[in-house]
């Protein structure tokens, strides 16, 4: 096959900057951390939330030194609690589902950005630093009032923290 | 005079007539599809971006499915069936091999459509109990109306027997040419049509087996997680089969628009082998923050969607190798000066060469899309349809739009209505789009949601790191006018050209590659290996995934319950007094931007 020289450095050059890609993102998978939401929250029973014992009572609760777990359900067209309130300089791991429908989770500004289906649990970490207010919105198509969903997530200064849900 | 035009080179309408209704009957669907779902596309601009509101908000999803459903389905497929049905009978140069079943798979789409539509539509009508403001995507356990399903379910059927009247037209011309290589368009309209019927399954079994008997109520409850991942399936392999046809396009028809030829036959068969390969294992990627999937699978997926880059960055290649070649034959040169020998005034070319270029543009978007943890940034934002309005709004749609200027005198024998209007509405889109894709691409990094009536919150308010909020709703809804301005140029100029004379020789030849089939090696054109080897990878891809999902959360997941997307009937249209309301926050919104 007769493949014109500037063809093959074109082609080596495209090769080369799909391996870069490839590595950049392994490299920021691994080495940087940046983790991959995955099938980690497990599933649950989407009609009897009510009776699951991570979801029955939305809340953020302490499960180490500055470590939190945050149990949210994302509804039409609510988040529950509202506001989520966490401390500054904490590490948070998210677990959101839904009982109805498909819905996102996007807190405003960052890059904590998740899917929540009905069934499964998402389960997401993120590092809160400065006190401050995030909004918190559903990204996902999720009814007629789908516009409607928002939340917000207060982190507060550590001495101000005070634990427990706020539903 | 007339004498010259009468021995003109014969038209695709004089050798094939029954053929060249077909085509029409195709590319006529197409443009209605084009020119309703442009109408919703307008009214989400408007309403989205808070310029002009005339519906309640919870009708915006309505629009949005219609929009969504009539543009990349009907506008996109109509296009391509006819599109394909022309380049198989031209490059196979024989009739296919009974029209009638040819105008049964036309029937079974255009029924379908109708269908699909009508469902829709009935979301609009409070009393009726018919809708399906589902979206596109139709995410269970969001429940449409079963006429949706069925009528995507039939017209689905009607691209699969579509794509077996162009093998049947292959296999019959094989008879005749055991020793011919396969001719350049009909080998990508096959390898295209192989990776569509591998593509289809996934939609063909979530919407066969559950979402339509579920819909009936023959099914109690479905796996959402599943009917999701098997939408995927299929969604991301349908945007090369809307790009396909604009690839073959670009590969057999612009080098000769350009004055040129194809650089090399070769290497888009390979390209074309590529795509097959490597669409389908792949549509994971739309999924890379979902739960219930595990890091891994996100890792092949986005591993076989960065080499899934390669046949792209070939095209680039050699599309634009085949544009300066003939340019060079026009009189261009030096090192850029040979864009200037380019047709420029010829709105096929132009159309297509604009289309390209927003292509390369879409590209970039698509990287960082496909980038896993870049990924966090954007995902689900309003970057998201800039990145696809790139794409298929403009790298497809563009150019089938101008592609039409150079073949529709050559199926209807009358000429284009008027090539300025042409010229002028090509433009008009590249500008339209230039504005509101950068805006949408924009407003994304920034958080603003796709899919939402009104992006603007009680609680918190969007922080632009440079630029402001205002300023790109408003670049938003003057690209989506002058993109529906484009539009309707586009239709009233085509519908003016069905009363144009009727003339001959109005045929078009295409040009030979400059390297011939004949330097390739033969085992390109074994379709029966890729089609294997591409079933392979998607079954690497997909039987882990798939497996993991029923294994946790079942086939059907009787926790989950349906969701019907009705409508509340106590809000209906707004009242007029919207419209002024909407008339003085324009005037406002200008003021605040005009410093």
């Amino acid at each position: 096959m007769n493949i014109h020289n500037y063809e093959k450095v074109w082609l080596m050059a495209a090769i080369l900057l799909i391996v870069g890609f490839i590595s950049t993102v392994t490299y920021g998978a691994t080495a940087v951390g940046v983790d991959m939401i995955s099938d980690d929250g497990g599933t649950v029973n989407a009609s009897a939330l009510d009776e699951d014992p991570r979801f029955s009572e939305p809340r953020v609760e302490q499960v180490g030194e500055n470590e939190y777990e945050a149990y949210v359900i994302a509804q039409q067209f609510i988040f529950r609690p509202d506001p989520i309130t966490v401390p500054a300089n904490s590490t948070v791991t998210f677990f959101v589902t839904s009982p109805d429908v498909i819905h996102g989770f996007e807190i405003v500004g960052t890059n904590a950005n998740a899917m929540v289906v009905p069934g499964q649990v998402t389960e997401l970490t993120v590092e809160f630093n400065e006190p401050g207010e995030y909004g918190l919105l559903c990204h996902e198509y999720c009814g007629a009032g789908h516009h409607t969903m928002e939340g917000s997530v207060v982190v507060q200064p550590q001495d101000e923290f005070t634990q427990g849900g706020d539903e | 005079m007339s004498e010259a035009l009468e021995t003109g080179t014969p038209s695709f309408i004089d050798r094939f007539p029954q053929e060249a209704s077909v085509v029409r009957a195709s590319l006529i669907s197409s443009f209605i599809a084009l020119f309703l779902g442009a109408i919703f596309g307008l009214i989400q601009a408007l309403h989205r971006t808070d310029v002009f509101r005339f519906l309640d908000s919870q009708y915006y999803y309505t629009v949005l499915t219609a929009h969504g459903v009539l543009m990349v389905v009907s506008f996109t497929i109509f296009f391509l069936v006819g599109v394909f049905t022309w380049a198989t009978v031209r490059s196979l140069d024989r009739p296919l091999v009974d029209i009638r079943y040819t105008w049964a798979w036309y029937g079974l789409m255009a029924i379908g459509t109708l269908m699909a539509v009508v469902a829709i539509l009935g979301g609009f009508v409070p009393s009726s109990d018919i809708s399906a403001d589902v979206l596109f995507t139709f995410y269970a356990p969001m429940q449409a109306h079963p006429l949706f399903y069925g009528g995507l379910a039939i017209f689905i059927i009607g691209t699969w027997l579509a794509g077996a009247d162009w093998f049947r037209a292959w296999y019959a011309w094989k008879q005749d040419n055991p020793d011919e290589r396969i001719p350049l368009q009909t080998f990508m309209v096959l390898t295209t049509m192989l990776m569509w019927y591998i593509a289809t399954i996934g939609v063909a079994v979530a919407v066969v087996v559950f979402l339509l008997p579920w819909s009936l109520g023959l099914l109690d409850s479905v796996n959402p997680l599943l009917t999701r991942t098997l939408f995927w399936f299929w969604g991301h392999p349908v945007v090369y089969f809307w790009l396909m046809p604009a690839y073959m396009l670009w590969y057999t028809v612009l080098p000769s628009i350009s004055g040129g030829r194809l650089f090399s036959d070769p290497l888009a068969r390979v390209v074309f082998v590529l795509f097959l390969l490597l669409s389908t294992p792949v549509g994971i990627h739309h999924q890379y923050v979902d739960p219930g999937i595990a890091e891994g699978f996100k890792m092949i997926a986005m591993t076989n969607t960065m080499f899934l880059l390669l046949p792209s960055l070939l095209t680039a290649f050699t599309v634009v190798a085949s544009m300066e070649h003939g340019a060079r034959q026009r009189g261009g040169s030096g090192l850029f000066g040979w864009l200037r020998a380019l047709p420029w005034r010829n709105p096929a070319f132009t159309g297509m060469a604009l289309a390209g270029l927003m292509f390369a543009a879409g590209g970039f978007s698509g990287m960082v899309n496909a980038g896993m943890n870049i990924n966090y940034l954007i995902h689900n934002t309003i970057w998201v349809p800039g990145h696809f309005h790139l794409t298929v709004g403009t790298a497809v749609a563009l150019t089938f739009m101008a592609s039409t200027y150079w073949l529709w005198p050559q199926i209807t024998n009358k000429p284009i209505f008027s090539r300025p209007i042409a010229l002028t509405q090509v433009v008009l889109w590249f500008v339209g789009m230039a504005l509101m894709s950068n805006a949408m691409h924009v407003m994304g990094l920034f958080g603003v949601p796709r899919r939402t009536a009104e992006p603007q919150y009680q609680g918190f308010d969007f922080v632009a790191s440079f630029g402001s909020i205002t300023e790109l709703r408003l670049q938003l809804a003057l690209g989506g006018t002058l993109l529906f301005l484009s539009t309707i140029l586009f239709v009233s100029n085509i519908a003016l050209s069905t009363g144009t004379p009727r003339m001959s020789g109005l045929g078009k030849q295409l040009s030979e590659p400059l390297s011939p089939a004949a330097d390739s090696p033969k085992v390109l054109d074994n379709l029966t290996l890729w089609f294997g080897i591409a079933m392979v990878l998607v079954v690497l891809a997909y039987i882990l995934p798939l497996a993991s999902i029923i294994t946790d959360s079942g086939i059907v997941d009787p926790g989950v319950e349906a969701v019907p997307m009705v409508v509340d009937a106590a809000n209906g249209l707004v009242s007029i007094s919207a419209v002024s309301d909407a008339a003085s926050r324009v005037v406002a919104a200008i003021v605040g931007v005009v410093p």
